[in-house]
């Protein structure tokens, strides 16, 4: 499973198996786990992590109910063929919210919207360079 | 914190006993400030404790309290000093009033208002006799008969063994009052990590006898994180630095003593979610500090 780097911190606000699919839906959402990849079994995940069985199978399930995985009996859980631009439509809700914040934060040290477009464009080269 | 005074120093103190060695400790506590005391059984915690009380006699090194040397004058650094020991000892046929009556004979500044108001904050019947009051009563009970002669510094040696969370936690917060509002200075040892971390300013790691990490807690835990990558990540000088590795099947992790100097190496690899950064606690410190790697 080189695609999926899950990390899962007792320390984090959110609960544990919210943590794991938050996680397996970025790695659906960025390309990493294609569709009909194979998840690992609840077992071997439980393994893994040392996380209760418990804990993986909540995840798992909504992951199921939310159409990100599906499970074939006796063969296991794999990623849906979901339509991408669904998730790529959360991201850019994420987005906007992100953004909303950097023009409150801003409004709040009068620096202008013009300003912060030029800032958005000078990272983007410097990061491209 | 460096203009303040400092009410305690300790300069390579040594202590041998059969099988064990206070080897060398240093430390020095500016007034008004909670240090916490960390350290496995055994660690030396209460020998360096009753060597400050003058309960037990050093084999070497310095020691002043309030600029005094306890072996030369325990009397008067007695008036400044309130001690908690592990265990509560009192006369179990006597009552709690004639129990701070007696205790009071010893000090020459004690203060009858703060006994009483003491006494009825924590909820202690006066006529009760001491054998009748539970562990949690007891601890409240010494607690308001080692603040009522208004002592400069708190030393407690594992006070909230055995106590129940809601006790443990206002004992912590009855210790930070007394900092923070009145300018006292504690030291509090326990190898409950946690009551050290609600309550401490700095913290000591005491480690078969030796002191082998002191800081600031904030910058401590600023630096120390356990960093989670995915393979290949990280470049292999940064892996080859982290402590308590482990590797499972969806990634690597390791801890770090320095993450403030590392955060620009890691920038990009948090971005592309390919690094994560989880906060560590002091036990995490302290099993590093005793594993050594």
């Amino acid at each position: 499973m080189d695609n999926l780097f899950i990390v899962v911190s007792p320390l984090d606000p959110d609960p544990m198996y919210k943590q794991i699919t938050d996680q397996v839906k970025d790695a659906i959402a960025s390309g990493g786990l294609q569709p009909e990849t194979k998840l690992p079994s609840i077992r071997e995940m439980s393994r893994e992590l040392k996380i209760s069985e418990i804990t993986i199978k909540r995840a798992y399930s909504d992951l199921e109910n939310e159409g990100f995985i599906i499970t074939r009996s006796g063969l296991g859980s794999y990623i849906a063929d979901i339509n991408r631009d669904k998730l790529r439509q959360d991201k850019w809700q994420e987005i906007r919210k992100d953004i909303l914040k950097i023009l409150k934060t801003a409004k709040r040290f009068d620096i202008s919207t013009r300003e912060i477009i030029a800032l958005v464009k000078e990272i983007k080269e410097s990061s491209d360079g | 914190m460096d203009n303040k005074e400092n009410i305690l120093e300790l300069q390579n103190v040594q202590k041998r006993y059969k099988g064990f060695v206070l080897d060398g400790i240093s430390l020095s506590l500016p007034q008004g400030y909670i240090l916490g005391l960390i350290g496995p059984n055994g660690a030396g915690k209460t020998t360096t404790i009753k060597i400050l009380m003058n309960m037990v006699k050093r084999n070497g090194g310095e020691v002043q309290v309030f600029g005094l040397d306890p072996q030369k004058s325990a009397k008067q650094i007695k008036n400044k000093v309130a001690y908690l020991g592990e265990e509560q000892y009192f006369y179990g046929n006597k009552t709690v009033a004639w129990t701070g009556n007696f205790v009071r004979s010893f000090y020459d500044n004690w203060d009858t208002n703060t006994f009483q108001s003491l006494l009825t904050n924590f909820e202690i019947s006066r006529t009760k006799k001491t054998r009748e009051l539970s562990k949690g009563m007891k601890v409240r009970f010494s607690l308001a008969l080692a603040l009522s002669h208004n002592p400069d510094l708190l030393i407690l040696d594992e006070p909230t063994a055995g106590l129940d969370p809601v006790i443990r936690r206002e004992v912590l917060e009855l210790l930070r009052k007394k900092s923070k509002n009145e300018g006292k200075s504690v030291i509090i040892s326990s190898h409950i990590t946690d009551d050290i971390m609600r309550t401490a300013d700095l913290v000591a790691f005491l480690i078969q006898g030796k002191i082998v990490l002191v800081s600031e807690k904030d910058e401590l835990l600023s630096n120390w994180k356990r960093i989670h990558y995915k393979k290949g990540a990280l470049s292999s000088d940064i892996v080859n630095s982290l402590t308590r590795r482990k590797d499972h099947a969806f990634g690597s992790s390791g801890v770090t003593d320095r993450y403030l100097e590392l955060k620009d190496l890691l920038v990009q690899g948090i971005t592309e979610g390919v690094v994560k950064i989880e906060n560590v606690n002091l036990d995490d410190i302290l099993i590093s500090l005793v594993k050594g790697v």
